[in-house]
């Protein structure tokens, strides 16, 4: 019996980038989907323009480094990070708002410190968060549901930042914002009072299944292991059921928790990404659980219309503090017993 | 003696600049270079500072015992910068409640002493002053150079608020570039000021890398002595 390649690694699949990159795309499609029947066509305008930025500045940089340019470019990691960013991104994003998300991803949080697999911190949460802290009123001008604009507007508004009507008349609070901002209402009071938050809520879920479908896609073609976005779930679930088995009219449940705001998305998005996160599965636990953990708090006591950005920076920045207190075993070596060693 | 003093101005200005290469006294560069006006009083009194700790070092440097000397020379800074405190707080009130803290914290520009325990207590006054100069135009055109930046990018306006330092004279030289302009929050807020302090040493870099290539082009290296074959180790 001939044995042919015998040696390690003995599964094959998703080796490459490129690959790897392309499903990942695939799987935020229906998210993609969703989000632009409920929300209009400004995802899809962002999706575009964030697109071309991204690969344009990445060119330039990987040019300006002296790095061969399309193996880089085609490896799909820019696109990913345009992806993200413009489904972050609030629909009625102006053109140089994505500008400067995306410059700040690319340039300065990825190649800036060495390129893709060097960055310490998740690109597009990089851009995200700037923008949050730069231009808190652009980023807080999420559409409303009930009715959204035309291409036309959507384009007119993209370029011009001018519509007829001001943009006032499409713009709504996130559930999010209405549950966290209650003046003093309890929360079935405010769902009482503001039908946006049903409506808000609702069209929230359908994105946040449509995203989760995405992930347990990619979580079937093992394009990350389970350990991240189940701990980071569980974290924010956890939490959130507490407190709300606690004080009903103050905490929204877990199932609330879980459907609003970017939950699935960066559950299966971009706690994963392999380079800012913790490696070991141990770690993955810690990280996923300790993110989780984050987004409660920033949502519940925070002022920012969302939390994961933040969440995900802060846990980006323990990742190395993780990942050398949970260094797996070494096949056939035992674990150091404390205070064990110099035997008289 | 003329090629130490120009040595002294090239590297104050350029080659040792103490925010560029030293990075030095980065606490208040951060700080306060949220305008044009804000950098060029904190750099004006810094200047101001640096000369005269270096020109009193200098004068006492043979009198000073080693072991007590850093007491003696922040002593020193200390006084000169309660009196630049002072004088500012008669002079130019407004400019002087903007900065608040950060003038007093001249004291513990680590550039100041840096210079008064590297340079100026070694050397005679004439140069010590040259040095303290030198390197204090260095660090306030980086002063400046990143509040112009920051204002720009942060508010759209340029010389906003002159008049605080220069009185009623620059009542009117605020430069709007961009009208209408919505603000960039980021620039405003110190985490601006360190990506561009690190744009800024990175354009430093790349010039200065680029003027060696440049050089050794021009002028390639005659290595001195026969060329032998190397025979040991690995050849890179």
């Amino acid at each position: 019996m001939a044995l042919v390649n015998i040696s390690s690694p003995h599964h094959h699949g998703l080796s490459k980038t490129s690959r790897l990159m392309g499903w990942v795309l695939l799987a935020t499609l229906p998210g993609l989907a969703v989000q632009s029947y409920f929300y209009g066509y400004g995802t899809l305008i962002n999706l575009l323009w964030a697109s071309v930025l991204s690969l344009g500045f990445e060119a330039i940089v990987l040019g300006l480094r002296r790095r061969p340019i399309m193996p880089y470019l085609t490896d799909g990691s820019a696109l990913v990070t345009a992806f993200l960013l413009a489904l972050a991104l609030p629909p009625f994003s102006p053109w140089w708002l994505t500008l400067v998300a995306v410059l700040f991803s690319i340039v300065f949080a990825k190649h800036l410190y060495g390129g893709l697999g060097s960055n310490p911190f998740n690109p597009a949460m990089v851009g995200y968060a700037l923008c949050l802290i730069a231009f808190p009123v652009s980023m807080t001008q999420w559409a409303g549901t009930e009715a959204t604009l035309s291409f036309s507007q959507q384009w007119q508004w993209f370029w011009l930042e001018y519509i007829d009507g001001g943009i006032d008349a499409w713009t709504r609070a996130t559930p999010l914002d209405l549950m966290r901002h209650t003046k003093g209402l309890t929360l079935n009071e405010v769902a009482s009072t503001n039908p946006q938050l049903g409506l808000g809520l609702i069209a929230n879920m359908w994105v946040n299944v449509a995203y989760l479908l995405g992930g347990l896609f990619l979580l079937a073609i093992r394009a990350f292991t389970w350990h991240a976005p189940v701990a980071m779930l569980a974290g924010l679930g956890l939490c959130a059921g507490l407190f709300h088995m606690g004080e009903p009219d103050l905490y929204p449940s877990a199932s609330k928790h879980l459907l609003t705001g970017a939950t699935m998305l960066s559950a299966f998005f971009i706690v994963t990404d392999p380079v800012s996160g913790a490696t070991s599965r141990k770690g993955k636990l810690v990280f996923g659980a300790g993110v989780g953990i984050l987004v409660f708090i920033i949502r519940s006591y925070g002022s920012y219309p969302d939390a994961f950005a933040f969440a995900i920076l802060l846990m980006n920045l323990a990742a190395p503090l993780i990942d050398t207190y949970t260094k797996p075993k070494a096949y056939g070596h035992q674990p150091k017993k404390p205070h064990s060693q110099g035997d008289k | 003696m003329a090629t130490e003093q120009t040595k002294l101005v090239m590297d104050g200005l350029w080659n040792n600049n103490p925010a560029l290469v030293q990075l030095l006294g980065l606490c208040p560069l951060l700080a306060v270079t949220g305008s044009v006006v804000n950098a060029l009083g904190l750099g004006f009194a810094t200047l101001l500072v640096l000369v005269g700790s270096n020109l009193l070092v200098s004068l006492i440097r043979n009198r000073v015992a080693d072991d007590i000397r850093l007491p003696v020379f922040v002593m020193i800074i200390a006084a000169l910068v309660t009196i630049a405190e002072l004088t500012m707080q008669a002079l130019t009130y407004e400019l002087y409640q903007i900065l608040g803290i950060f003038i007093p914290l001249i004291v513990t520009n680590c550039a100041i002493l840096g210079r008064a325990d590297a340079y100026a207590r070694k050397n005679p006054p004439h140069l010590a002053v040259l040095d303290g100069l030198s390197m204090g135009l260095g660090f306030g055109a980086v002063l400046i150079l990143l509040g112009a930046m920051r204002e720009f990018l942060g508010q759209g306006t340029l010389f906003a608020d002159m008049h605080l330092l220069l009185g009623p004279m620059a009542q009117n030289w605020t430069l709007v570039i961009i009208d209408d302009y919505r603000g960039f929050l980021f620039a405003v807020l110190p985490p601006g000021a360190f990506v561009g302090m690190g744009l800024i040493i990175a354009a430093k870099n790349t010039f200065d890398q680029y003027q060696k290539i440049q050089q050794l082009k021009a002028h390639p290296l005659n290595e001195a002595g026969s060329k032998r074959v190397r025979v040991t180790g690995t050849i890179a």
